[in-house]
């Protein structure tokens, strides 16, 4: 079923001192503090961790449900704001595909795709061997996930504790450790060009539409990137 | 539980998991070497920057609370730590979570 001993190697690349664990753990006290603030219980706050493993989506389901959207509202925020899970699973799985494979190892790890777990895989699947990457990659999943789970159950214990500056020192891990992260990656021009576009024309969007400018911004300085990849890259 | 927040728990989880579900669904026949998976690696750093770069110029949240000047001066002093550690991860991070609280606090 699953290769045990590549599946431990994949828990533990968390354990690396400069991993995303730090800037993931973070941000989910913040966001189980957050969610005790506004009235979830603490089996909500742990069951939207467990089901949503996405910040950004954990973020407008706390607005959301402290103006009182639709679900229907709740829905299209959340997809739009989620929607870059798309390209980023595209841009994942076939690099751990393998005909040796059940599916269902990849429709249920499909779950774990979040920008950490999805740099260190990116950062590291050269090291694996092709037909064993997914149990490395569910390894991996597994040890972001219970951060995420588990950072939130913190947060919501020591919310009380938690006063604004240090809420709002949390909340600026995350952005800040994937910007230097993106900054670290730049090594391709289509890369660069890609994450630098992309920074600069996401917050244009926001302009003409706030909902939208992540998937305008990302989809035109993606396709530009791309374009210039296929003429300066070797 | 109340049935609101769960349902409201339940509709996040699938919008968040479709957008996974349908890039797994996209990937079958996508070959790691093709141009089309290139041109997806680019759409998929390029949206994460994006999402990066708006959460820190129009944030959600308690980073609303900050001025831009703040945040620009934590983004700031983060990437020159990043570059005098020689690109380590963890010194800009913590650093940041500390300077934004202590000038937060004044």
């Amino acid at each position: 079923m699953i290769n045990f001993k590549i599946f431990l190697k994949g828990l533990f690349s968390i354990k690396r001192f400069d991993s995303p664990g730090i800037a993931l753990g973070a941000s989910f006290i913040a966001i189980g503090a957050l969610l005790k603030n506004i009235g979830f219980t603490i089996e909500e706050s742990i069951f939207s961790s467990f089901l949503i493993y996405a910040l950004p989506g954990s973020l407008v389901l706390a607005e959301s449900t402290i103006i009182g959207a639709s679900l229907f509202n709740i829905f299209l925020a959340v997809w739009l704001v989620n929607a870059r899970l798309y390209p980023m699973t595209v841009s994942l799985m076939p690099l751990l595909n393998s005909k040796n494979q059940p599916r269902w190892k990849y429709y249920l790890s499909c779950h774990f795709v979040a920008v950490s777990s999805w740099l260190i895989l990116k950062s590291n699947y050269k090291k694996i061997n092709k037909k064993e990457r997914i149990d490395f990659w569910i390894g991996i999943g597994t040890a972001t996930w219970l951060i995420a789970i588990f950072s939130t159950l913190i947060g919501f214990i020591s919310a009380d504790y938690l006063n604004k500056d240090m809420m709002i020192g949390l909340a600026i891990v995350n952005p800040i450790y994937f910007m230097c992260a993106m900054i670290g990656v730049m090594k391709s021009k289509s890369i660069s060009v890609a994450i630098i576009l992309g920074v600069i024309l996401g917050p244009t969007f926001y302009f003409v539409s706030p909902e939208w400018c992540i998937l305008f911004g990302g989809t035109i300085a993606g396709t530009v990137a791309f374009l210039v990849g296929e003429k300066y890259d070797n | 539980m109340t049935i609101e927040i769960v349902l409201a728990i339940f509709v996040t989880s699938i919008a968040t998991y479709s957008s996974r579900f349908f890039g797994m669904l996209t990937s079958e026949k996508i070959d790691e070497s093709s141009k089309i998976y290139r041109w997806f690696n680019c759409l998929a750093y390029s949206t994460l920057a994006a999402l990066i770069s708006r959460v820190l110029i129009f944030p959600n949240g308690v980073l609303i609370e900050t001025s831009y000047f703040m945040r620009a001066l934590v983004v700031l002093i983060s990437v020159v730590i990043f570059f005098i550690s020689k690109k380590n991860l963890v010194y800009p991070t913590v650093f940041s979570a500390i300077i934004l609280a202590i000038i937060n606090s004044y």
